[in-house]
């Protein structure tokens, strides 16, 4: 699959996460940006790259800006910036949440 | 070695500074002699003088203990006006042990420890800059945190020897008699400040207002004060207190608060002539207003209150629900008014309040006490010092004082966003588990099991479910995940004292 546009998605809110991908040639390089990146840095990276790689995307680059979201959410902005920058938003990807 | 709460205090500081690793949360009955102060005669006259420069090029010398107090909180303009002075003059090595430090203070007190100025600090707590510095490693020697009442135990002791108290006043006459309660920037009780006014060698009174004398209510007296200096302005009254006290609407708050109010209402301590201390928080503020109709549904009323006052509390007290305020502090306008106007509204001073080495404090007759808590563990330890990250950013404030009440409940959401507050085991602890009674967050309660009397008295109540507290630790992990653990160096950068001034916790060095 391949990104076609930059494309963002959640907001700065408490408990959010805020996803933009772009494309990429080098594997899934993040920028994190968190409050609680000693404690769950790792485990939010993780949460990313997975849930791209289960996308079928293995090059893209992420700016992501924590709020002290949940695995649950940063899964579901990491797809939904997914889909916006494959422009696969029509065809919605259930099985990877 | 390892104190009986199984926290690793470093042995070599322990020697050096002549400290016991913490036992037990029991005072006994020790004899105690207290210290007194040393005192430069005179009749009074010509203590006015206009220049702080003067005042403190005459008092304070290299390797001195000078204090404050934090009656003013973020709108103090004492403090750094005083230490601007200090700074200037090239004095060096002092100890800084005001009753606490807010954050208006905390870019001069960085300043000061870069210039040497000063190499020690004893406080109640510090945050933001001031603790993030401390927590890298910027000052040599490790901060000593004391709560309220163990700072007035200190003081009185002479672990704490003030040589120089600079103390901001919105009034004092040309002697020295002073309060808390008229003026441009007034802030009620001056409990904390009437330790030093007390104990310290030299009293330098610095006020915007000086009224005729002799001036009264007097609070600190002219028997205690050596100097009174004119400044232009003490502090700024739209950042002491917090103005009018909002109520919350955050239903999670509000749910932990009627919990709250469940399991005081529900105990054998709510009866007729009872007595209660709150904080300040949101959550706090509306189990005041759930108690009032609790205590006028079943026609119960309070003996006293105690501590830190909002204006919810003097307004029971105006109702004739409450029959006494004890005041050490008041947060907000409302509250400091109140003890201005009405005699019910006793101002105490830091040791009546909480000192434990005392012929009975206030906190010792206290039945029902609710408290914050930054994490709480599953042995009930709480932490109100350090966040999450490891980086001091609390006080301890009363809290270790408070917590000896009857029932003492900690209120806390299970989670922040993604920090658990319910933890393994705490950062630091500040206050022991054996002095906490139950833990109220959104979810449901627990009780310390060492309290079965509280257990068979709130396992039944409806809407209110009873856990372990190991099972709402599990279900904050099962929330938020695991988090990595924290990485500190080998170096201890504080200290943490219990209230009878022996060694709960340390806090070490992170690293980034």
């Amino acid at each position: 699959m391949d990104i076609k546009s930059t494309a963002i998605a959640g907001t700065l809110e408490s408990s959010d996460i805020q996803i933009t991908i772009s494309k990429g040639s080098n594997g899934v390089e993040i920028e994190l940006d968190s409050d609680v990146k000693k404690q769950f840095g790792d485990q939010i990276e993780k949460v990313i790259t997975e849930t791209l790689n289960q996308f079928g995307l293995t090059d893209a680059k992420i700016k992501a800006v924590d709020k002290g979201a949940l695995d649950c959410v940063v899964k579901a902005r990491t797809l939904a910036a997914a889909q916006r920058a494959t422009d696969t938003v029509d065809q919605p990807a259930w099985e990877v949440l | 070695m390892k104190n009986s709460v199984n926290r690793e205090i470093p042995d070599d500081l322990m020697k050096k500074y002549d400290y016991e690793g913490f036992k037990t949360t029991e005072i006994g009955n020790p004899e105690i002699q207290r210290v007194a102060p040393k005192v430069h005669v005179s009749t009074g006259d010509n203590k006015v003088v206009d220049s702080i420069k003067d005042v403190v090029k005459e008092t304070v010398k290299d390797g001195m203990t000078i204090s404050f107090h934090h009656h003013f909180r973020n709108g103090d303009f004492v403090f750094n006006e005083v230490m601007r002075e200090v700074i200037d003059l090239g004095i060096k090595d002092l100890t800084l042990a005001p009753s606490s430090l807010t954050g208006v203070m905390n870019d001069m007190v960085i300043e000061a420890i870069k210039a040497g100025t000063i190499t020690n600090i004893t406080s109640s707590g510090m945050r933001g800059s001031l603790g993030d510095f401390v927590s890298h490693g910027g000052l040599k020697k490790p901060v000593i945190f004391r709560s309220h009442g163990n700072r007035a135990r200190a003081i009185e002791h002479g672990d704490i020897k003030i040589d120089v108290a600079f103390l901001g006043v919105p009034n004092a006459d040309k002697l020295g008699n002073a309060n808390g309660m008229e003026g441009d920037a007034v802030f009620g009780s001056l409990g904390y400040a009437l330790m030093d006014a007390q104990y310290a060698d030299k009293v330098v009174l610095l006020t915007d207002n000086i009224k005729s004398y002799p001036n009264t209510p007097a609070s600190i007296k002219q028997t205690q004060v050596d100097y009174v200096v004119k400044v232009d302005k003490v502090g700024d009254p739209d950042k002491i207190g917090s103005g009018a006290t909002r109520f919350t609407k955050d239903p999670k708050e509000l749910k932990i608060a009627s919990t709250v109010n469940d399991v005081i209402v529900n105990s054998p301590y709510f009866k007729d002539g009872f007595s209660f201390q709150t904080g300040s928080g949101g959550a706090a503020l509306a189990v005041t207003r759930y108690l009032r109709q609790a205590m006028i549904d079943n026609k119960i009323k309070a003996s006293f209150a105690l501590g830190g006052i909002t204006k919810p509390t003097t307004d029971l007290l105006k109702e004739g629900l409450i029959d006494r305020i004890m005041d050490v502090q008041d947060f907000d306008k409302g509250a400091a008014e109140s003890m201005h106007t009405n005699p019910k509204q006793q101002e105490i001073d830091a040791s009546w309040y909480a000192d434990p080495d005392n012929k009975g404090a206030m906190v010792d007759q206290l039945d029902v006490v609710i408290l914050s808590a930054l994490e709480i563990d599953t042995k009930f330890n709480v932490n109100v010092m350090s966040g999450s990250d490891g980086v001091i950013r609390g006080a301890i404030g009363g809290h270790q004082d408070a917590a000896t009440g009857k029932l003492t409940i900690i209120s806390a959401p299970l989670v922040r966003g993604r920090i658990a507050t319910i933890v393994p085991d705490v950062t630091t602890v500040v206050t022991p588990g054996d002095s906490v009674d139950v833990l109220v967050t959104e979810y449901g309660i627990a009780i310390n099991p060492k309290r079965q009397d509280l257990v068979k008295a709130l396992s039944s109540l409806p809407g209110v479910p009873v856990y372990h507290i190991e099972d709402l630790q599990k279900m904050a992990e099962a929330k938020v995940g695991k988090p990595k653990p924290l990485e500190f160096t080998d170096r201890t950068v504080a200290l943490i004292e219990y209230r009878d001034g022996s060694l709960i916790d340390a806090i070490r060095e992170v690293k980034d």
